[in-house]
């Protein structure tokens, strides 16, 4: 059966077409899935792409969690749905506290576009289950926020529970541990700063992001088990 | 006062026309156009329209000798932007322009609404926006203020172009003291479109309606083309108000859902016309459309919405705030486009109708007192036409002789080499270069190359297109006419050496002030040299700039014609070979036989010594569209390892970037002297070729009529060149990353 990727689209959100494309091509179906609406309809997985929602104003991602749509994708990730954040995505769900911590503006407070490597360091997450962690990746980032920091007793947490998806090689923004992507404890939902669909084709350099994304939708066509809130899901 | 009325407050006073910006002459024009004397509503739409900014009344004369057809051409000059047929139903749209003045003044605004500007300009003509480059020109860096100047500058376009979500996919950087007071900040812009979504500036169909959309109108910008802002013409609040700054601030966020409206009102075929609203603002949008579609308009200037209270006609007719288009739309459709512009939160006020009349009459409320009355059409197509006199300047001879091969060579040429290498990644790592998925060389080469796609664009799968943009003041300096033809041919090889078939062209035309004869001078010789190489190279230009009074304390920059080549790629399988040396591949010059580089406007010259003076190398122009050929040829077909021509800085510089682009060094000799290091001059470009395929590429190359010099081979750690230069790649790259430092 297809995977259906619901991308949800704010107002100033703009890798929507891309992170469509790029599911597409791993045989995915892709539905875009527009802020205002409360509801996200039958999707198997949902990824919150990069942008700008709302024009990054007050704060990337501030405005956006309070989007109608938010409420949705909170009860599809209560019950287990896979969720990705790429991005402004990530700063997205970190805001609407679907993940802990905060993107800062990156050190040197300037904004960076280029291809990094990352390091598959957990296989907990809906991105990375199947992946060998220890697995190095390039990635293209791109974004001025980009700097993961959060409080030592989250930090803490989040290496406990093997919930650090992906970690820089040569952090480029400062992050704490050099943290690129972290998953919630289900490992469900996962923020990451790298853009995987930038990387789907060879012709653009790499196709390493084609890793990422596939996890997600062999993910999505087999929901994670022995999870509480699988376990509870009644969605 | 009903309606139909003759408009009041005639103006008698010349002082009043005089700090429009408009001469005695233009405002006895003026009043024979209107068969009266003009009121102030009146004189502030022609003294904007009639600007040198909007009229282009200094540059016209000259722009007419340019080649603007081909067959591809479906919109040439004149337009928003150029359309070029790319085949299979797909379009690409393309416009370059200058915000040189706004950036000088504040460099994050100014160049920030360049980038929101353009690209009103492109998805006006039914194109989604997918590339800009910006071309870009300061003082040194160890000046402070060029300092502050270019980081403002790139701020601005990271900072608007990345939120507006449209990829920055290369440009230029060049440094040199010309530019220091007045800065070059051009930017280009390309968008896609399916052939069928064309649609022009043009409003038709008396009763339909004007529907102004997006920002609110401020006093921003006022005059922004002319001089209206430097003017108190209603008494002390005013002089109080044009105190204001000038530069209009932009909002990428409201843009970004203005692009997506409007593509939106497009494809559900809502819109019988759109424009954007630039300089002049709403004078401009309603006359042009209404010009072009051969009828009349009514503004309403009550219904426009407004950030501010108090704001008089002529003050909302010509602000110059960002981000607003007009689009016209039947009555039956008005509902539909309401709809879809609330989804985008996109503000919509119908503040205009077509008419019979001809004439573009401002109306305070529908029915209401007549403002203003005037001939639509006469405010561009009746605008002045100057020829300014021109004036060879009385140096140029003694610095044609003046030789910089008389120079005493440098001691050490391999420390001159490294000075001159500029590494660019410390801008563009600051810009989002890969939205969209179409990036497959970005910045950083001899030209963008991009994946012929958009979103709702189909039909160019498997094809790419080409982008380069190419200035270099130093040669137009001592050759306004020849330089230009150089800088053509330059950027035609750009895109060729990606693999693309140059097809048209954009230009930028950024000179000094033309009240000095020498400028007119310069000005006309580099259209000559355009369209004489555009006509040998088969290239039209398809659109244009032209950006004058770049002064500074009276000092004219040197004359800088910006030139964008558009190239197309008919299979895009592979990504093309890089600007690198390989490791056991043999490196080859391919050249007409007999060419002599220059020093002469040379970097080496002009940078290390501070000489400006000599000959430029000849360009046959003949013998260089074969070589587009030949390298277009050779790169589509996968036959070389590295790729790069051979530009400013000569063929030292061209060795360098490829020693440092691929991280590995060669063994090299042929090179005599420094002349022949630095020396510059046209179509010459440098290959690496695995062994095996070198004889291929030297028969290819004398098929062309080129001679294909052995060179060396690469590998290795280091550079050598020998008997000349002998250095560790790795310094040559540190020296290139030194401009990072300056921050």
């Amino acid at each position: 059966m297809t995977v259906t990727v619901g991308v949800v689209v704010f107002p100033g959100t703009n890798c929507e077409h891309d992170v469509a494309a790029a599911t597409e091509r791993l045989g995915a179906s892709a539905r875009l899935v527009w802020h205002a609406d409360g509801r996200l309809g039958d999707v198997d997985a949902v990824v919150l792409p990069g942008g700008f929602a709302h024009g990054d104003y007050l704060r990337p991602g501030a405005i956006a969690r309070f989007a109608p749509v938010m409420a949705a994708v909170e009860t599809f990730a209560a019950g287990g749905g896979p969720v990705v954040g790429i991005c402004n995505g990530f700063q997205v769900l970190t805001e609407a506290h679907l993940l802990p911590g905060a993107l800062q503006k990156n050190r040197g407070l300037r904004f960076v576009c280029e291809t990094v490597e990352v390091e598959v360091a957990s296989d907990r997450s809906v991105l990375t289950r199947g992946v060998d962690p220890g697995r190095r990746l390039r990635i293209p980032i791109n974004h001025f926020e980009g700097s993961y920091t959060c409080d030592p007793d989250t930090l803490a947490e989040l290496v406990g529970q093997d919930r650090i998806a992906l970690r820089y090689t040569d952090n480029p923004n400062g992050s704490v541990a050099d943290i690129a992507g972290v998953c919630n404890e289900a490992g469900n939902v996962v923020g990451l700063m790298p853009h995987p669909e930038r990387a789907c084709d060879p012709l653009l350099g790499s196709d390493d992001g084609l890793v990422l994304l596939g996890a997600l939708i062999a993910s999505s066509g087999a929901p994670l088990t022995g999870s509480p809130a699988a376990a509870t899901a009644t969605a | 006062m009903s309606a139909g009325a003759r408009p009041e407050g005639a103006v008698d006073d010349p002082g009043v026309h005089r700090a429009l910006g408009l001469t005695d002459d233009e405002a006895g024009a003026i009043g024979r156009i209107l068969g009266r004397a003009p009121n102030h509503l009146e004189l502030a739409m022609y003294a904007v329209m009639w600007s040198e900014h909007c009229s282009y009344k200094s540059s016209r004369i000259h722009l007419r000798r340019l080649p603007t057809e081909g067959p591809g051409v479906l919109v040439g000059p004149g337009e928003n932007a150029g359309v070029v047929d790319a085949g299979g139903g797909v379009a690409i749209a393309l416009r370059i322009e200058s915000h040189n003045h706004p950036s000088a003044i504040e460099p994050y605004q100014g160049a920030a609404t360049g980038v929101g500007g353009i690209l009103r300009d492109i998805f006006t003509m039914g194109a989604r926006p997918v590339a800009l480059m910006d071309p870009l020109r300061f003082g040194p860096l160890d000046d402070d203020r060029s300092r502050w100047v270019a980081a403002g500058v790139v701020a601005g376009i990271s900072g608007y172009g990345n939120a507006v979500g449209v990829p920055t996919v290369g440009g230029e950087v060049v440094f040199d003291g010309c530019y220091a007071g007045n800065p070059l900040v051009n930017v280009l812009c390309a968008g896609l479109l399916p052939v069928e979504r064309l649609v022009l500036g043009q409003a038709t169909g008396v009763g339909n309606l004007a529907v102004l959309l997006g920002s609110a109108t401020g006093r921003d910008g006022i005059g922004g083309v002319s001089v209206l802002a430097s003017a108190g013409f209603g008494g002390d609040a005013a002089a109080e108000e044009a105190k204001r700054p000038n530069v209009q601030v932009g909002d990428p966020y409201e843009e970004k859902r203005l692009i997506e409206a409007c593509l939106q009102l497009l494809d559900e075929h809502l819109l019988v016309g759109i424009q954007d609203l630039g300089g002049a603002g709403l004078a401009c949008a309603t006359s042009e459309t209404a010009s072009r579609g051969g009828v009349g308009m009514d503004v309403d200037v009550t219904a426009v919405h407004r950030r501010e209270p108090g704001m008089r006609a002529w003050e909302v007719m010509t602000s110059e705030s960002q981000e607003r288009m007009l689009a016209i739309v039947t009555p039956d459709d008005l509902e539909r486009l309401l709809a879809v512009c609330e989804r985008w939160e996109v503000r919509a006020s119908v503040v205009g109708r077509v008419t019979t009349t001809g004439r573009l009459r401002v109306l305070e409320g529908w029915g209401g007192e007549v403002q203003a009355d005037v001939p639509a059409a006469s405010l561009h197509e009746d605008a002045p036409l100057y020829d300014r006199p021109r004036r060879r300047p009385a140096d140029l001879d003694r610095r044609a002789d003046d030789d910089p091969a008389r120079l005493p060579p440098p001691e050490d040429p391999g420390k001159d080499l490294a000075a001159l290498l500029l590494d660019p990644s410390w801008v563009y790592r600051q810009y989002d270069h890969q939205l969209f998925l179409n990036t497959v060389v970005g910045p950083g080469s001899d030209a963008a190359l991009l994946r012929l796609a958009a979103p709702g664009v189909p039909g160019g799968e498997g094809r790419g297109f080409a982008l380069s943009t190419d200035g270099n003041g130093s040669w137009c300096s001592l050759d306004p006419r020849a330089g230009t033809a150089l800088v053509v041919a330059e950027s035609a090889l750009n895109v060729a050496c990606v693999g693309a078939r140059p097809v048209a062209v954009v230009n930028c035309l950024n000179f000094g002030n033309p009240e000095h004869p020498e400028v007119m001078w310069q000005l006309s010789e580099a259209v000559d040299g355009m369209a004489e190489a555009c006509r040998a190279l088969g290239l039209p230009v398809v659109g244009g700039n032209v950006s004058l009074y770049n002064e500074s304390r009276g000092a004219d920059i040197d004359p800088t014609p910006v030139v964008a080549t558009l190239g197309l790629v008919d299979r895009l399988e592979r990504r093309p070979p890089g600007v690198a040396f390989a490791a056991g591949d043999r490196v080859v010059l391919v050249q007409p036989p007999g060419t002599r580089p220059s020093l002469g406007g040379s970097l080496w010259a002009v940078r290390r010594r501070g000489h400006r003076g000599g000959r430029l190398s000849p360009l046959d122009l003949a013998a260089h569209l074969r070589l587009l050929g030949l390298v277009t040829g050779l790169v589509a077909d996968g036959l070389p390892s590295g790729v790069h021509d051979v530009s400013a800085g000569g063929l030292g510089v061209a060795l360098a970037e490829m020693a440092v682009g691929g991280g590995v060094g060669a063994a090299l000799a042929g090179v005599a002297d420094h002349v022949g290091l630095f020396g510059e001059g046209p179509s010459r470009v440098v290959f690496c070729v695995p062994p095996d395929r070198l004889g291929t590429l030297t028969q290819r190359a004398r098929d062309a009529g080129m001679e294909a010099v052995e060179l060396g081979g690469g590998g290795g750690d280091r550079l050598v060149l020998d008997g000349l230069v002998d250095v560790a790649v790795a310094d040559l790259a540190a020296a290139a990353r030194g401009i990072a430092g300056w921050w």
